[in-house]
């Protein structure tokens, strides 16, 4: 997360831009601990239902973390949600319940996003085509695709791969610890290696990246790769959650959009070249946190949605009202 | 900063190939059926394209000037459903609706560009978020089930056709209303100050803004038309698609791939109100060809993602090509 910040402006002491994630992660978590306090549900507050409300958000945060990776290189991927449902209908098709396909299945799952990533990533590197349209129209392709040939709940997960979804480890989900372990990696590839250095170069500024000697097209098609794989890791959670792969399970989740703004709110810049991965999990967490906090408050699900839209740009301005550079 | 200058060496003659994608499809649709040069065929055809091709009018603005307007889809929903909760099948209350919900586009629009300009929120997001809120909104107003019809006054716009035309026997409302709307458009685009500084502060907000451009007032202004397009591209839809929440989901990425169709440059510094209509005449078009080929709604979203790509990456091309 330190490696390309914006130097030049403030060295030392207090920087802002670090701290704004955790800042806006205890200003949720306090709305919600006052929420339940007042509406007197005090019972909200234990260590269970804190994991409970994280479980509820673990696909996106999978997905969010692969979205990271592309928007730090200052490119977007749009295509997640249906690959998400592609993935998820692809992996529970190849099951159809036998135990002995799941290694299959995940295989498959994988490659299939492999190989949306790099599509994704050649048509944005090679063919320069923006990342927004090269991806939205990857999205349309699949999720043609995809309800051309499925149009409900299609195969079935064997009970061995529910594990994914259901399983405990001592009081913690099997799942929030693959996230957790996730985030790890995904952190430990932008800290500690070339390829993340590189990432936040051509984020940065990518011909001055491409005069640096860094194969940017590499760089970017790599990171699109990372992405869509960790989208079809959401697709096959998601599988293993509901026992069964639908073509709408993504678009359904908007995981595309939401991925998208749970990057921006943990404070990666959509320019790219500045942010990282635990602002991305402080993201998630403040998104599950206000979700709970409509729930606890009872507010109507339209109004939610009202205030969830607002919600987001406030969030972001939180960040962006700062900056004296002109937006696109 | 204008399609015809300063290109060192031209190999293709300077016509917007969107025309010529038009030209091919619409022969393909007159070889797939010879009655779609009668009046009816086209003017049906250009009375469908019509609420496209007036929203891609209003988008080219946002997208000249360096932007996206993500909020225009719901924004047709919410003018839709609005105006039905609002006339409540009282047809006199139609001529104080439609004023009503156009100043509601042009709120919208403000809305959305005074959260870019002053909270400098991307206007990815920002324009998500209204997208996000209005979507809510619009639920929230029908109680999730909008009743079911507009009076025939408000639906005059959309469905109305004045017969007994010399030459083409019958002209739809809708179309008139398109020919003025994207008219006026094109004017303010290409032949005023206003179209000029769209075009500078999507090259380089900087030197615009050194040169004397109001930056904040002009991208204003811009996500002000595309609110107010949205609203018209609502009423002509109430009229002839019926009030549902979801009249207005996925315009906004239709209307964007029209604007790119016609060449129009994603983040900012080219874009043309005429080939934006060409665009969407095109995406029109294919939709009908699919039709006739009796293909089904997947194939469709296939085909549109295969062309968005393929006008981008061709577009990309040309450019390099010609070093501008």
């Amino acid at each position: 997360m330190s490696i390309a910040e914006d130097t030049p402006r403030r060295k030392a002491g207090f920087r802002f831009e670090r701290w704004a994630p955790l800042i806006l992660l205890g200003g949720a978590l306090a709305i919600y601990v006052v929420v339940a306090l007042v509406t007197g549900q005090a019972q909200y507050l234990t260590f269970d239902n804190l994991i409970a409300i994280l479980g509820r958000s673990i696909a996106l945060g999978i997905t969010a973390i692969g979205q990271t990776f592309v928007i730090l290189v200052a490119s977007i991927d749009l295509s997640v949600a249906s690959l998400i449902s592609a993935t998820a209908v692809l992996a529970s098709v190849v099951m159809d319940g036998s135990p002995a396909m799941i290694l299959p299945a995940i295989l498959a799952a994988i490659a299939l996003g492999g190989l949306v990533g790099l599509t994704n990533g050649l048509v944005v590197s090679g063919l320069k085509v923006n990342p927004l349209i090269a991806t939205l129209g990857m999205s349309l392709i699949i999720q043609g695709c995809l309800s051309a040939f499925v149009s409900n709940f299609a195969g079935e997960v064997p009970a061995a791969f529910q594990m994914f979804a259901y399983g405990e480890l001592g009081p913690f989900p099997v799942a929030l610890l693959f996230l957790g372990l996730l985030a790890v990696m995904a952190w430990a590839v932008l800290r500690f290696t070339k390829f993340g250095s590189d990432i936040y170069a051509v984020g940065g500024n990518e011909e001055a990246a491409r005069f640096a000697g860094i194969k940017t097209g590499r760089v970017v098609i790599l990171s699109h790769v990372i992405c869509s794989i960790c989208a079809s890791i959401a697709g096959l959670y998601l599988a293993s959650r509901l026992r069964s792969g639908a073509p709408w399970i993504g678009s359904d989740g908007v995981y595309d959009l939401e991925s998208i703004a749970v990057v921006v709110i943990g404070g990666t810049v959509l320019a790219g070249g500045r942010g990282g991965v635990w602002g991305t999990m402080a993201g998630m967490l403040i998104f599950s946190l206000i979700d709970s906090v409509f729930n606890i408050a009872g507010v109507d699900s339209f109004a939610k949605q009202v205030l969830r839209g607002i919600i987001i740009v406030a969030a972001v301005a939180f960040y962006a009202i700062r900056s004296k550079r002109i937006v696109a | 900063m204008s399609d015809s200058a300063t290109a060192p060496k031209r190999r293709l003659p300077q016509i917007n190939p969107v025309w010529v994608l038009l030209t091919v499809l619409v022969v393909a649709i007159i070889f797939m059926n010879p009655r779609f040069i009668e009046p009816t065929g086209y003017m049906n055809f250009l009375k469908r394209a019509a609420p496209l091709a007036i929203l891609a009018a209003g988008q080219v603005y946002v997208i000249t000037s360096g932007g996206f307007d993500l909020s225009v889809g719901s924004l047709i929903t919410l003018v839709v459903v609005g105006s039905s909760m609002l006339t409540n099948n009282d047809p006199t209350a139609t001529y104080w609706v439609i004023p009503l919900m156009l100043a509601m586009g042009l709120g919208v629009g403000a809305v959305n560009g005074l959260v870019v300009c002053f909270l400098r929120v991307p206007s990815l997001i920002a324009t998500l978020g209204m997208m996000i809120t209005l979507n809510g909104l619009a639920f929230l107003w029908s109680g999730g089930a909008p009743r079911g019809y507009l009076p025939d006054t408000f639906r005059f716009f959309g469905r109305e056709l004045i017969r007994d035309v010399p030459l083409v026997r019958f002209i739809p409302v809708s179309v008139i209303v398109l020919v003025v709307v994207v008219g006026l458009l094109a004017w303010l685009m290409h032949r005023t100050n206003l179209g000029r500084q769209v075009h500078a502060i999507g090259d380089n907000p900087v030197a615009a803004r050194l040169a004397g451009v109001a930056v904040n007032r002009v991208r204003i202004t811009a996500f002000m038309l595309s609110g107010l397009s949205a609203a018209i591209a609502g009423i002509l839809l109430g009229g002839f698609a019926g009030v549902s929440t979801d009249v207005g989901s996925g315009y906004e990425l239709q209307a964007i791939t029209a604007a790119v169709l016609g060449g129009a440059q994603l983040l900012g510094g080219r874009g043309s109100v005429p080939a934006a209509l060409g665009g969407a005449l095109a995406l029109t078009a294919i939709f009908t060809l699919l039709n006739f080929l009796g293909l089904p709604q997947p194939v469709r979203q296939v085909v549109q993602g295969l062309i968005l790509i393929a006008a981008v990456a061709f577009a990309m091309h040309r450019r390099r090509q010609t070093g501008t």
